[in-house]
């Protein structure tokens, strides 16, 4: 059986879908024009970040967990930092483009090795390539070191905005690349090759007997959750101005795990939400409790494990009572045989 | 994966954001700073928390008018009380980009001083142009940060890492003309590397028949050194140079003590000032170090500097290192600048620009002695530096610091208009050393 990358979605559905996207995206450009500025650079963040658990979510689907996504999300950062610094490109879509398209390529290099690999060997391969990319960037003086790069502030489509709107013009960048790469990823999810990711956790022997190769299907899933974390890095390069090689640090993969078990992996939004409540609860406590912030944090953490084991987005399963029948979440679909 | 119930997910998390609401005004007029460094992580013990001590002391006593001359004219900045707000350094310069733009724009302060880590403030310094606040950095020693871009209102109320490794060369060949070999032991990260480039730099242009020895650098956080001290005890050079700090710092001379590394060669360190009072009698005696700038037991004796010193010990029960010492720089500059700015705009609070304005090219009284802001346009400190050796005190029952040399500040950093390496490498012009 060959896979059809899609469109398995019927067009009504596809239609709907891009009208919810679309309205999302007017939503949340909405809320940037009326939100107070502290809101709006946490928000950026958080939708930028959003992107990179948006890729751990499609693996943990797999049943495939990757302790060093801050590698992807550090090599696109750096991509678009030095293009940037190095290179004078300053055009963000550019940037996020190049940066999403490396780190892509660099996924494919690592995917084919990594490929073979489940359970906790996957998730410590990622982990040791992605300390020896911190190792490689904290030691180069050419690349800034530990001290990391300057990112030149961003144009978008030739125009460079002043200083006063340069926030909520980042926002409204990154919202739309954000919804754009959310749609794109429902229609993934939809398709033949996204309803089969799922058989990777749920049988990869059956997935043998219907003629399709699970190393091939993680191949695919593993090059698209490190395009997303580059450009989430990317994003973050850009709005925030500065590139270091803590990104590629475990603690910063950490990070996006803990992001990940916060939103569970049951949906799109949840990622973007989970993300949000995340950048949010880390503020919060560190403005307030400059002396305990990890600690609530952590505290928050086991609430949320205790008490919402399948995340923030099962939250909104259980308000309207339903199960969305054609994508179960991961943590419920069992093998059989 | 859900299409319908997208909207109810993000909207929790505006709303989770949003519910971060403004704090109240307050009735009377005050002067509101955010104080920054580490408060947790490997650099709050040595840096960060007696840091943000020394932040608290000052401010109160600023507040309370009990710091001597020059500061017992007014209380507080021109009379306004002080009000502060503390924030964590850790978390890598994005997370403090977000918690500086929310100090800023909602928790509203008036000027933001601080900052350690080299990334960090390489990372604020275009957000403080971008939202116009008066920032002023403590630490991060990177000569980077005017040497390759330039800001309204940023500033750096202390010397750059240049002037702690060129007073180092010039201590050598003050104290020590007899030396012939040099080794390093630095971490090989920019500090390390940085603080070793200028070190090598400074003393082959002050000693060029030295010959440089064994280059070692162990990576950052690495704990062990038996290795490296194998070498180093080996190669018997005259002299050690290293810029460990912190916990790497305490595990190597621990570890190089016993060994009689000291007794040995002469080390020389650029920051070991810091984990004296710490390590009390574990330390090695014979150990020399500065601190950037004459600080801590280097410090000039004045009475601002003695009292500072004092009232420090008496409020923490240790005694004040250079965290402290650096920190209050950033206060003191403020508090001078801002009055200049009252003096002349009639006794209001003063906004961000009349403050940066008085900053540029200001010379103010510090514990650590005068400071000018003679660089970068006026945007960066140079101060004099000092450096002691490590001697038995049976009445401290801790090692102090002993027959310090003092550097004057244009001896030991670059004249204004010159990158600090160009300047070392081309020989040091316009040094004034006598």
């Amino acid at each position: 059986m060959t896979l059809r990358p899609s469109p398995a979605p019927a067009g009504r559905a596809l239609g709907l879908a891009a009208a919810v996207a679309s309205a999302i995206l007017a939503l949340l450009l909405l809320a940037g024009w009326a939100a107070p500025s502290w809101a709006i650079y946490t928000a950026t963040i958080a939708l930028a970040k959003g992107l990179v658990v948006l890729g751990l979510v499609m693996l943990l689907r797999m049943g495939l967990i990757s302790f060093g996504h801050g590698m992807f999300y550090c090599f696109g950062a750096y991509v678009s930092g030095l293009l940037a610094s190095g290179a004078g490109l300053t055009d963000a879509l550019a940037l996020t483009l190049a940066a999403t398209l490396g780190t892509a390529a660099l996924g494919l290099l690592l995917g084919l090795l990594l490929a073979g690999y489940r359970g906790v060997f996957f998730a410590m391969f990622n982990l040791a390539l992605s300390m020896i990319l911190y190792g490689a960037l904290l030691k180069s003086v050419s690349l800034g070191g530990s001290d990391g790069v300057s990112v030149p502030a961003p144009s978008y489509f030739g125009l460079v905005p002043p200083d006063g709107m340069r926030s909520l013009a980042a926002y409204g960048f990154v919202a739309t690349i954000a919804c754009a790469a959310g749609f794109l990823l429902w229609l993934v999810s939809r398709s033949q090759l996204g309803l089969v990711l799922l058989g990777v956790k749920g049988n990869e022997i059956r997935l043998d007997y219907l003629g399709i190769s699970a190393r091939r299907l993680i191949l695919v899933a593993y090059v698209l959750s490190a395009a997303l974390a580059g450009m989430g890095g990317s994003l973050v390069a850009i709005v925030s101005g500065h590139v270091i090689p803590e990104m590629a640090y475990w603690t910063t993969s950490g990070e996006f795990v803990f992001i990940t078990v916060l939103s569970g992996p049951g949906s799109i939004s949840g990622a973007f939400a989970g993300a949000g409540v995340f950048e949010a609860v880390r503020l919060a406590t560190g403005q307030y409790l400059p002396n305990a912030w990890q600690l609530l944090l952590g505290g928050f953490l086991l609430l949320v494990i205790l008490f919402l084991p399948d995340g923030i987005s099962s939250l909104a399963r259980r308000r309207t009572g339903t199960a969305d029948a054609s994508a179960p979440p991961a943590g419920r679909v069992q093998g059989e045989g | 994966m859900t299409d319908q119930r997208l909207s109810l997910s993000l909207a929790a998390a505006i709303a989770a954001s949003l519910s971060l609401a403004p704090v109240a005004g307050h009735a009377q007029e005050t002067f509101k700073i955010g104080l920054v460094n580490f408060l947790s992580g490997p650099a709050a013990d040595a840096f960060g928390v007696p840091s943000m001590n020394g932040g608290v002391l000052m401010v109160e006593a600023l507040n309370a008018g009990q710091v001597p001359a020059p500061y017992d004219g007014q209380t507080g900045i021109g009379g306004l009380p002080i009000e502060f707000v503390q924030i964590d350094e850790s978390g890598g310069a994005q997370v403090q980009i977000q918690r500086y733009r929310d100090l800023v724009e909602r928790e509203e302060v008036d000027a933001v001083l601080g900052y350690d880590g080299s990334g960090d403030c390489l990372a604020i310094a275009p957000v403080a142009d971008e939202l116009q606040t008066v920032t002023i950095f403590s630490g991060c020693g990177t000569t980077r940060l005017f040497e390759e871009a330039s800001y309204d209102y940023v500033f750096r109320a202390g010397a750059h890492t240049t002037m702690d490794n060129v007073a180092l060369a010039h201590y050598i060949k003050r104290t020590m003309p007899e030396t012939k070999t040099v080794a390093g032991l630095n971490q090989n990260y920019s500090w390390g590397q940085d603080s070793w480039r200028d070190f090598t730099a400074a003393l082959t242009l002050l000693m060029p028949e030295v010959e440089i020895g064994p280059e070692l650098f162990p990576e950052p956080g690495a704990g062990q050194y038996g290795s490296q001290i194998s070498v180093l005890m080996r190669a018997k050079p005259d002299v050690v140079h290293s810029s460990l700090w912190g916990g790497d710092l305490e595990a190597f001379l621990l570890q190089a003590g016993p060994r009689q590394l000291f007794a040995r060669s002469h080390v020389v360190f650029n920051m070991a000032e810091h984990v004296l009072p710490r390590m009390g009698e574990k330390a090695p005696v014979g150990l020399i170090t500065g601190g950037r700038g004459a600080v801590g037991e280097l410090r000039p004796r004045t009475e601002l500097a003695d009292w500072f010193y004092e009232a420090y010990a008496e409020a923490y029960g240790i005694p004040a290192v250079q965290g402290p010492f650096r920190f209050v720089q950033t206060i003191l500059a403020l508090k001078t600048a801002a009055e200049i700015a009252m003096a002349e705009n009639g006794g209001t609070k003063p906004t961000d620009e009349e403050i940066a304005a008085a900053l540029a090219g200001l010379v103010f009284e510090t514990p650590s002695g005068t400071v000018e802001m003679a660089l970068a346009d006026g945007h960066q400190a140079i101060q004099g530096a000092a450096i002691g050796i490590a001697a038995w005190n049976d009445e401290l029952g801790r090692l102090e610091l002993t027959e310090v040399e003092h550097f004057a500040a244009r001896c030991v950093n670059p004249p204004a208009g010159v990158t600090s390496l160009e300047w070392i490498e081309g020989g040091m012009v316009g040094a004034e050393c006598e």
